[in-house]
């Protein structure tokens, strides 16, 4: 049942919904990291925070509405870019560089989704695979920007005015605010009438047309609100790297975030979350054990994907009319 | 004379080299039930895919209460009354029964584009999505999952979904294909009911249940329309005895 995740429907067991345990865990986080390997702990942790959210947000397509978008990373350079691109004009607030980051990802998602939307299963994969791929190669050919080698940031972006971002401690706890906000705005869609015809869309678009409704309008726009959800991922990536480049947006990273989506479950959004969690975790620490990682990593994939197969199947069926 | 609710003219539609709609003209009265009948593969669900939006003619217009719906697509056409049941169970396997007749309850009634309501907490989606249910007798599974039926309940949960558009057309395409005797006969006696509110279209195999219902009766073969009147005429109709129903099957 796809009828809100609801943790805050009901108080007295919201407790013992994984989501609040998930963001329990992150905020308690920085306490142990304080006594030990404190800078390197805690990067990580904002690093996978924000990957987290750009996951969440891909759920929405992928689990609730059954959107493989092979293009979701270029939202992260979308909102990396706007960083690079405002600081250097001056604008180094995150009050301007958001909204700027949200604007320009709902055009491109607004755009991008009218036409790949148009194609159903594989060819949808496909033509958001080629979207995402144009915009690397224009982030590639912005010669102001460092073009392929990227630029290094000059500062983190302030806050409000304030420099609260230039602390680690005070990023990484921005960068779970956006997170937690992000999840509980995506739960009470989930769990509203729009969320309700897009998980209608994903089971079975003919049923969805023969009640009277046009599933492409609910599918566009739940790509919109993903891709403006993942450009404040890529807004506080950015922050965190210090460093802005194409890399933010290769279609490894796409591949990356559908991976981590499958990995924790797709359709649950804090599996999402746990899902980029575990995959940073395992490729960090897969390496110092064995010489084969990636087959470890591809064989727990597959596990992952079996494990939640029905759904799964359900994304190379048709997406169009 | 006032115009009939549905009226179609030369329809006709093609795949590739086979004409399987053969510039199909009839006409459906309010409140009228309509059987549809023919031999597999006369063209009846390509008929009713056409009528229904789900697949474009290739000539021919549909006037519905007066417009020309010809080149509107399905979703438009169920918005103003013209809703179908599909031959091939079409449900939302995941949602429990409630939700399914609550999401067409919901299409009509007030936008979809509400992102923050809690819509399992809608009383009066839920209220009407049950009185639906109520009326087709599956009111006792509506916490079920919808996957989680058995192929009557399904059936049921069909015509269910199709009546909480609250059509004023309803094309029913072999409601009774695979229900047992008494899953039967409670469906004919929930359509007997139906008919003085709703006009429909209906498509079966099962003569007992056509000749009990239908106020008139076309037959289609071959993507024609052969013959169209009472029951009473088509059933000694020679043509059509000679075309289609064997003798015994009209004793
Ligand atoms: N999409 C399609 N492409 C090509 N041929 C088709 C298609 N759909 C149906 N046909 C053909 O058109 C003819 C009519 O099929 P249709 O399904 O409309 O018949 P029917 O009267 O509903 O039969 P039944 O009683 O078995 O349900 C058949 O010969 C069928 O093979
Ligand atoms: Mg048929």
């Amino acid at each position: 049942m796809t009828g809100g995740t609801a943790a805050a429907a009901n108080s007295s067991r919201a407790w013992r919904h994984p989501a609040v345990w998930l963001f329990a865990a992150f905020l308690a986080l920085p306490i142990p990291a304080h006594f030990g390997a404190n800078a390197y702990i805690l990067s990580f942790a904002t690093h996978a925070v924000a990957l987290g959210l750009a996951a969440l947000s891909l759920d929405l397509m992928l689990g609730i509405g059954a959107l493989a978008s092979f293009g979701h990373a270029a939202y992260l350079g979308i909102g990396a870019y706007s960083v690079a691109i405002l600081s250097d004009m001056g604008h180094d607030d995150l009050l301007v560089q958001i909204p700027v980051a949200i604007a320009v990802a709902s055009v491109f998602a607004g755009i991008t989704g009218f036409v790949s939307l148009r194609a159903s299963g594989v060819y949808y994969i496909m033509s958001t695979l080629a979207f995402g791929q144009m915009l690397y190669f224009l982030a590639q050919s912005l010669s102001a920007y460092g073009g392929d080698d990227g630029v290094t940031l000059a500062a983190r972006s302030r806050l409000a005015g304030s420099h609260l971002l230039a602390s680690d401690l005070g990023l990484y706890y921005v960068t779970l605010a956006a997170l937690i906000a992000a999840y509980v705005l995506l739960d009470r869609i989930v769990g509203s009438r729009f969320g309700r015809v897009l998980g209608a869309v994903r089971q079975n678009p003919m049923r969805v047309r023969a009640v009277g409704l046009d599933p492409f309008r609910y599918r566009l726009l739940a790509s919109i609100l993903a891709g403006s959800l993942c450009a404040v991922a890529g807004v506080l990536l950015a922050n965190q790297s210090e460093f802005v480049s194409p890399a933010f947006m290769t279609w490894q990273r796409s591949g990356e975030l559908l991976v981590m989506v499958v990995l924790g479950g797709m359709g649950r959004l804090w599996g999402a979350v746990l899902g980029a969690i575990c995959f940073l975790t395992l490729e960090e620490v897969l390496p110092g054990l064995t010489d084969n990682w990636k087959m470890v990593l591809g064989a727990l994939l597959i596990l992952a994907a079996l494990g939640r197969g029905s759904r799964l199947s359900q994304l190379f069926k048709g997406v169009g009319r | 004379m006032i115009a009939p609710l549905l009226s179609v003219e030369g329809l006709t539609k093609r795949f590739g080299a086979l004409l399987v709609s053969d510039s199909v003209t009839f006409a459906v009265e309010e409140r009228e039930l309509h059987a549809l009948i023919g031999p597999n593969g006369a063209g009846k669900t390509t008929l009713i895919n056409q009528l229904s939006g789900t697949l474009p003619s290739d000539a021919g217009r549909i006037l519905f209460a007066d417009e020309d719906i010809s080149h509107l697509p399905l979703e438009a056409r169920v918005r103003r009354g013209l809703a179908r049941s599909f031959q091939i169970t079409s449900i939302l396997p995941d949602y429990t029964v409630l939700e399914n007749v609550a999401l067409a309850i919901q299409a009509r009634s007030g936008s979809s584009f509400r992102f923050f309501g809690r819509v399992g907490q809608e009383r009066a989606l839920n209220d009407e999505a049950t009185a639906v249910l109520t009326r087709v007798g599956l009111v006792g599974r509506s916490t079920a999952r919808a996957g989680t039926l058995s192929h009557g309940e399904k059936r049921l949960l069909e015509l269910a979904i199709a009546l909480a558009c609250r059509p004023r057309l309803l094309l029913l395409d072999e409601p009774f294909a695979g229900l047992g005797q008494e899953e039967s006969q409670a469906s004919i006696a929930l359509l007997k009911e139906l008919k003085s509110d709703v006009a429909i279209v209906l498509v079966e195999h099962d003569m007992d249940a056509v000749f009990s219902l239908a106020d008139r009766v076309s037959v289609l073969v071959n993507g024609r329309i052969i013959a169209s009147g009472t029951p009473d005429t088509i059933r000694v109709d020679p043509l059509v005895r000679n075309a289609y129903l064997g003798d015994e099957e009209l004793a």
